[in-house]
Order: structure tokens, then C-alpha cells, then sequence
């Protein structure tokens, strides 16, 4: 655990990518092959399952700690993570020890088998011989969640580096439904064949939001557009007479939409497809609020089925009858595209996307004006020769979104952050007007500086009128612009309205409490684009 | 009561004067100079001979009279003395003695001995006014020879790689810690002006720093590869730190006991460093008094209180305008130029 702790040590003391990859390099150099394998799991979103649940580990630490679980409980939410909390309350380990990542992993999984009383040994035993960071790291891995500064993108940067391979090629080797427990660091990373696992998704290519106006991208004829959905991220994969569902969060999504499992029958073997799923009724997409229902579901009663169906509006084609078609250009794999899917019958889940004809960078603003109208958050502007790239990359593929809603609302709930932001009071409760009364329609936790939090934070803390836990009433008196990107009705909320990715784009220092908007404008705002 | 809490700060009846007073009032006594205890405007002053300079230092031209450790000083039918607070050079709790009562307000202490502060020294009594900026079992310090391990071992490691080493501290307290805490032979230490002013007071009374070399406007950091830098907080990432390019920053605060708060200050190290007492530390100190009545100022307030009761004290909460341990600088002086 030495060496592990000191590479997290090494990568939690910088924020620079240098320093970074470079201690994930000297480690996939140094370390046993599989604590490497599990090193590489961890920072790609694998863990070991939890085999214990956090009541327990609450409990024993704060027996150890020699304090009531009260006190434990009040000092969780100020450190605002659970395996820091304990790793800091519990005393000084009696004796040392240096045990493997993978030892430690292997035990955890073994609890799943053990007693109560025996569990309890084996975790006070590891405590009594870890220090504080290797006890954070150890209790990191009971709680799951391993989420500690480290991306993917830096792991698989620097595994290439350690390797001598390409990124590109480290990437897809780690994609799909690989676990630590059934391969090895030499069939994962140093085997050839990236195919060899059928449900093996291609990395997604991913856009950034145009930031300069459209003319710099040149002349509008080298581009294709299309709108922008608001579903969800979705690679369809045909191959072996099999059919898979990757989200862009790497999560096998098959099982939640059975309908797509019609792919099989009506696309070639070999066939990956880079699309959008979407609920969609009637020959238009339904609202996010019916998708969201199906998400969450790992298998669909038959009514949410018939209430909230899913197509995917395909619109790229990565691989056909085999072959890699990511290099190819856009055009010639929206053509072959166009060839596959436009001759299917209308009951097939499977869309393709319009393409929006313009003449000119100005008639495509005056289109993308119209985005919400065709329940698009905007459009997607893609260069017809461009390769489909992996990862985030700037150049061929822009987000071009339409300006956000806005409005006005003030501040009346306050409550401390977790993590990074622990001490600051980061998440927020707004309200409009409703004649004299303020009536909350959203929370927001984004879109303030540091130093706003901060400022914010010494006012809450002044300006508390009650506690409710963990969360603070205070004086309605900060004006902020709150921006989403949509609106709908809700039953469940007081106001009427549920919004969609609410942030705050702005504190209004500049506006009285009076000139909030009211509960009418957001109605207005329902009528117009709801 | 000997002592009431009033809106204008800790009060005597007896004595008629207040302890760190935040608006002004006719006499007050004054446990130490940090910005949030000292303030300007009151008609006179009262500390120890040892924190009488800085006072001075930062509040200018006032009328000041100061006493020895342990000295009695009879003011009206009170009796009231200083003693070591270990908080600061020259820091102190004030004990009140009314009728054969005694009250102590122990402005802010630690009861860990940094080797240049006086060490604290437990005063038993009968009620206790006690800080409770790190009143939450998470707090545990760092051992101070541990700490002083890693200190040097950050410096002399960014010396041999001839990069220089800049952390943020406090400029009253903190840095003479750190100068205290650092092996001098590792390079040159360079301060900020807010630093070496009160560096200049503390070598005036006798404090025994090591030599530093003043950052004055005309100063090249390229010439200075191995040197440590002391800065206050705010010092850190503003133009004035950006003379010496390359510089490895950290921080030395309580608060860099957590992950979360030392990622966001975004410097490469945070050094569990505090001026205030810990977890084990407050409670040890309460103990000592023997007092039974506890009344807790700054801080985890309502959660420390709670702790006390539990503990079998009587324990009451009293809102003062003191600020604990911050993450910025307290003192607006210190603020770059």
C-alpha cells in the first residue's frame, strides 16, 4: 500500500498533468502486475463491490475514536467524505506494515463471506497498521467511489507512456465490461487484439461549445449541421449476432432499452453506430422528464414501455461489416449511413437525424434560433471531412447551443458543499415572487467563482435565520441570475416548474430584492417553451 | 458573574474594562495582537511587556501600559494577571479574580510548545472561556517534530532541484514559527515587508529568528534558487510572488488537515501548521482548569458545546466577533501592495 499511497500522495499534491502522468508512469513501471491492474480499474470507474455498509464503518470508527456516533455525525459533512473522516478521527496506528494494493483489495472482498464480529476484526486490524493516507485510500476502496483527482484520461496517458503504445489504442483497450477478477495486466494491455471482446466499445468523440462566431470556421459548404438532442449519449454495437448499448459514462445500457434490440435484425454484423437515445412519441422527441424515467430502470414494466418509447437518432456510422470507418471522412460515413438505415420501416427504432441544408453561417443562426421549437438545445456543426476522432477535441465537431433561459431569483436556502468545497456553502435553494410570498423552484450548485463561495459563505453564515440540519434559512436578500436550458411542468415541485441543468450565471448585486422575477414569468416562460 | 458577554466585546463589571473588545470602550486588556483581538480606538490598553511591541507596532500612537507574566494588577475590586496562552509570542489568557471567584479568558491558544512562543500555561478556575476553532475530533495535529521533518524535507528537496520555496503564513506568529521550525542552513530565507516588520519587533525584544533578507521591489528571485520565501496568505499567486518563477508553494494552516481545503488553496503542499489547539489539545486544556462552567467563543460552537455537556460541564455558547484560524490574511496591512 506504500507505493500506492505515495503515487495518490504525489498526484493529490499538484494540480499540473505533468507531474501527474508522470507518477502514474514510474508506477505502472514499478508495481507488481497486479496491483498495476487494479490501479488501472480503479481510475477507469472499477471497483472492488462493497462488502460492508458505511453504518458499520461509522460505527467502529467512532468506538475507536473513542467519541458518540452524534459527534462522528456532526463531523462527516464539515470534511464532507466519509473515508477522510474516518482515516482523521481514528488514533494513531499501533504498529507498521506494507501489504500489497491487491492484498488489501483481496481482503475487502473476502469480508463478503465473514461474520459481523470477524469483519469488525479484520477492519480494525487494517486501521491499527495503515497511516492516515493509507487508511483514507483503504476506507476509499470499502466505500466505493474511488474518485481522487486522478482521470482516466491521465491514467490511460500515462499507461501509453509506460507501455510505448499509442493513446488511442490504450483507450479502446479499456473500454467495455472488462473486470480486474477476470483478465490479467497481460491480456488487458500488452495482447494485440482490441476486437477480441465483442461488446467492446470505440472511444466517443466528444464536442467542445463553439466559442468563436461560426464565420472563422470557414466556408459553411465544408460543414454539415444538425440539431443538437437532449438525450442521451449512446454507441449501439451489432456484432456477433449480439446486439450492446454503451453510454458515454461506459455503462452497458442494454438492458433498459429493449427496443433496440431490433437492431439485430435489421443491420449487418459488424455494424457500430454513434447516435442519441431519446424518448420520442409521434414522430418528435418526447420531454427529458420521460427519458428519465427509463434510466434509472434496469428492466421496463410494459407500460413505461408503451409511455415513454426510445429510438436512437443514429448519426455517425463507426465501424461497418467489420472495418473501422472511424478514419474515414463524415460525409462518406453519413452516406453509408443514409444507405443503412433510410430503408428501414417506419416501426424500427432507428432514426436519421435531418440534415439541416444552409447557405450561409447567417440563415444557419437564424435556424438555430429556432432550436427550441424542434426540442433541440441547439445544433451540432460537424466538418464533412473530419475523422471521428476519441475524446474531447477541438476543430471538426462543435456544440453550437442556443443561449440559455434566464431568471432572476433570490436566494433563500443555503447548504455546505462536500468535498473540495467542504467549508463553503456552494449549494443553494432559489425562489421567484408570488406576490408577497418567495415560492423555491430550483436548487443550483455551479457557476460562481472561489472567491463569490467564499464571499457567499461569510454571508450565510452572518445572516442565518434557521437551521433545518444541515441546511440554512437565511435573509432573502441576494438577487442571482439563474440560467437552464429548459422547462417543464412538474407535480412534484411547490412552484409548478422543473428546470433543466440550472447554474448560476451571475450574482446581481446590482438588483434589489423587489426586482426578482415573479412565478408569472417562469408560467410565461413554461407557455412559450414547455 | 465576574465576566459578561456584552456587544462590545468580554466585560468587567467590577474592573469596568473589556478583554478584546471589538468596538471601542474605555479600558480594555488584550490578550494578543492578531487584528481580530487588537483593535484601534479604545481609550487604553492593557497587555504583557512580551506583546506590547507588536501592539504598538500595529495600532500606532495609543495609550498603552503593559505587565510581567503573572503580575497582579488590581483594578477596582478585580484582580487580574496574564498568563502564557502559547498562541503568538507574547500571547496570553487573562485571568479575572473577583471576591475569590476566578475567570479566565483565554483569547486563542495551543497548548503544543513551538519553541519561540511561551509555552501555554493552565490556569485553574472556575469558569473558562475557551476558543473552539478546531473543535471537531478530525482535528489531530501533526507532531511538531514530524512536522518539522517535512518542512525541511519540502525545502531542502525543492533547494537541490534549485527551486525556490514560497509559503504562505500568517505574518504575525506563523512565520516566526516557521523560521523557528526550518533548518537555516538549507538556504536563504527571504520575507515579504509584512513579515519582516513584525520580524524587526520580535528581534527588538530579544525573540531569537534567524537572519532573513527583506523582498524589497529592487530584489531578483532568479538570484535567490534555494531560498524559502515567507509570505502572508494573500501573498501567494498575486504579482508579488511571481518574482520567483518555478516556486514551489505551500501553506501552513490547520485547515490543511483536509483534503477538500487544501485542494481548492491549489498550492503543491499544505503543512498541518496551527496556531490554535486541536481536538486533544482543547480538551486537555478544559480539563486543567478544573472549571466547571465552560463558555465557548469562536468555532465549532454548537457542536463543541454539545461535546462539553456531554462531558459533564456546564457549557454555554457566547457569540464574539473573534475569527479563528483563517485561510486569509487577518491583518488588512498585510495585503500586497
Amino acid at each position: 500500500m506504500k507505493r500506492f499511497a505515495a503515487l495518490f500522495t504525489k498526484t493529490d499534491q499538484t494540480t499540473k498533468t505533468l507531474p501527474k502522468v508522470a507518477a502514474l508512469k514510474s508506477y505502472f513501471e514499478t508495481a507488481p502486475e497486479a496491483d498495476r491492474l487494479w490501479c488501472i480499474a480503479l481510475f477507469s470507474g472499477r471497483r472492488p463491490k462493497r462488502t460492508l455498509t458505511s453504518a458499520y464503518l461509522r460505527a467502529w470508527a467512532a468506538e475507536q475514536a473513542g467519541i458518540p456516533l452524534w459527534l462522528f455525525e456532526e463531523a462527516y459533512p464539515v470534511v464532507g467524505d466519509l473515508a477522510e473522516t474516518i482515516a482523521l478521527i481514528l488514533p494513531p496506528p499501533g504498529r507498521k506494515s506494507d501489504h500489497s494494493l491487491s492484498h488489501w483489495i483481496h481482503l475487502i472482498k473476502e469480508l463478503a463471506g465473514l461474520e459481523e464480529t470477524a469483519r469488525k476484526a479484520a477492519i480494525l486490524d487494517a486501521w491499527d497498521q495503515l497511516d492516515t493516507t493509507e487508511r483514507f485510500l483503504f476506507n476509499k476502496l470499502l466505500t466505493g467511489g474511488f474518485r481522487v483527482g486522478v482521470s482516466q484520461k491521465l491514467m490511460t496517458r500515462a499507461l501509453a507512456q509506460a507501455t510505448g503504445q499509442d493513446e488511442p489504442v490504450i483507450t479502446h483497450k479499456l473500454m467495455g465490461n472488462w473486470a480486474p477478477e477476470t483478465t490479467n495486466y497481460a491480456e488487458l494491455i500488452e495482447a494485440d487484439d482490441p476486437t477480441a471482446d465483442l461488446s467492446r466499445p470505440y472511444p466517443f468523440y466528444l464536442a467542445y461549445q463553439l466559442d468563436v462566431p461560426p464565420e472563422e470556421l470557414g466556408p459553411p459548404d465544408d460543414w454539415q449541421a444538425e440539431w443538437k438532442w437532449d438525450g442521451i449519449r449512446g454507441q449501439l454495437i451489432v456484432r456477433g449476432s449480439e446486439h450492446h448499448l454503451w453510454s458515454r459514462g461506459e455503462d452497458l445500457m442494454t438492458d433498459r432499452f429493449p427496443e433496440l434490440s431490433q437492431a439485430r435484425d435489421f443491420l449487418p454484423d459488424g455494424t457500430v453506430l454513434d447516435g442519441e437515445v431519446l424518448a420520442f412519441a409521434d414522430g418528435a422527441p418526447l420531454p427529458f422528464s420521460a427519458l428519465q424515467k427509463r434510466i434509472g430502470r434496469k428492466t421496463v414494466p410494459k407500460k413505461l414501455l408503451l409511455e415513454a418509447p426510445v429510438v436512437l437518432q443514429a448519426y455517425d456510422l463507426l465501424e461497418f461489416e467489420g472495418e473501422d470507418w472511424r478514419p474515414r471522412p463524415m460525409a462518406e460515413r453519413r452516406a453509408k449511413l443514409e444507405t443503412l438505415i433510410a430503408p428501414l420501416p417506419n416501426e424500427v427504432p432507428l432514426l436519421l437525424p435531418a440534415k439541416i441544408t444552409f447557405k450561409s453561417w447567417k440563415t444557419l443562426a437564424q435556424i438555430r434560433e429556432a432550436s427550441r421549437d424542434h426540442h433541440a438545445e441547439g445544433l451540432m456543426l460537424k466538418r464533412l471531412d473530419s475523422p471521428y476522432l476519441a475524446g474531447r477535441k477541438k476543430g471538426d465537431w462543435w456544440k453550437w447551443k442556443v443561449d440559455p433561459l434566464v431568471i432572476d431569483a433570490v436566494m433563500i436556502y443555503a447548504q455546505a458543499g462536500h468535498g473540495r468545497r467542504a467549508n463553503l456553502f456552494t449549494d443553494f435553494t432559489f425562489a421567484v415572487w408570488n406576490g408577497n410570498e418567495l415560492v423555491p423552484f430550483t436548487k443550483a450548485y455551479s457557476g460562481l467563482t472561489d472567491k463569490e463561495f467564499q464571499e457567499i459563505t461569510t454571508w450565510v453564515r452572518k445572516h442565518t435565520k434557521q437551521r433545518f440540519g444541515p441546511v440554512r434559512q437565511v435573509t432573502p436578500h441576494h438577487v442571482f441570475e439563474i440560467a437552464f436550458e429548459g422547462i417543464q411542468a412538474s407535480s412534484r415541485h411547490k412552484s409548478g416548474v422543473a428546470v433543466r441543468f440550472p447554474r448560476m450565471r451571475r450574482w446581481r448585486k446590482d438588483k434589489p430584492l423587489a426586482e426578482a422575477n415573479t412565478l408569472a414569468d417562469l408560467m410565461q416562460m413554461l407557455e412559450t417553451y414547455g | 458573574m465576574v465576566l459578561s458577554f456584552t456587544d462590545r466585546g468580554i466585560y468587567c463589571a467590577q474592573g469596568d474594562f473589556y478583554i478584546d473588545p471589538w468596538r471601542p470602550v474605555a479600558r480594555a486588556l488584550i490578550t494578543h495582537g492578531h487584528a481580530d483581538h487588537a483593535r484601534p480606538g479604545m481609550g487604553s490598553y492593557l497587555c504583557t511587556h512580551a506583546a506590547a511591541p507588536v501592539i504598538r507596532h500595529r495600532l500606532g500612537d495609543i495609550n498603552l501600559e503593559s505587565v510581567e507574566f503573572g503580575e497582579v494588577r488590581e483594578i477596582s475590586s478585580a484582580r487580574v494577571s496574564f498568563y502564557p496562552a502559547g498562541h503568538v509570542p507574547g500571547s496570553a489568557q487573562i485571568r479575572v479574580e473577583v471576591g475569590g471567584e476566578v475567570w479566565v479568558a483565554s483569547g486563542d491558544y495551543k497548548v503544543v510548545d513551538d519553541g519561540l512562543s511561551e509555552p501555554f500555561e493552565p490556569v485553574k478556575c472556575h469558569a473558562f472561556i475557551t476558543e473552539c476553532t478546531f473543535g471537531l475530533p478530525v482535528f489531530n495535529w501533526t507532531p511538531e517534530e514530524q512536522l518539522r521533518r517535512d518542512l525541511n524535507d519540502w525545502w531542502s528537496k525543492n533547494a537541490a532541484l534549485g527551486r525556490p520555496s514560497i509559503i504562505g503564513a500568517y505574518s504575525l506568529g506563523k512565520a516566526q514559527r516557521l523560521l523557528t521550525a526550518v533548518n537555516f542552513s538549507t538556504g536563504p530565507i527571504l520575507t515579504h515587508g509584512a513579515v519582516e516588520n513584525t520580524n524587526e519587533v520580535f528581534r527588538a525584544q530579544g525573540y531569537a529568528l534567524p537572519d532573513t533578507i527583506r523582498v524589497t521591489p529592487e530584489l531578483k528571485g532568479r538570484d535567490f534558487p534555494t531560498a524559502l520565501i515567507i509570505a502572508p496568505p494573500s501573498a501567494l499567486g498575486s504579482a508579488w510572488a511571481r518574482r520567483f518563477p518555478g516556486a514551489s508553494t505551500a501553506f501552513a494552516s490547520g485547515w490543511m488537515a483536509m483534503r477538500g481545503v487544501r485542494r481548492r488553496r491549489a498550492v503543491d503542499r499544505g503543512f498541518v501548521m496551527s496556531d490554535h489547539a486541536d481536538w486533544a489539545g482543547l480538551n486537555t486544556a478544559i480539563a486543567e482548569t478544573e472549571a466547571e462552567r465552560i463558555f465557548v467563543t469562536h468555532g465549532y460552537t454548537s457542536v463543541f458545546r454539545n461535546w462539553l455537556e456531554e462531558q459533564g460541564y456546564d457549557a454555554a455558547i457566547v457569540e464574539t466577533e473573534f475569527d479563528g484560524e483563517t485561510l486569509e490574511s487577518k491583518n488588512p496591512s498585510e495585503e500586497p501592495a
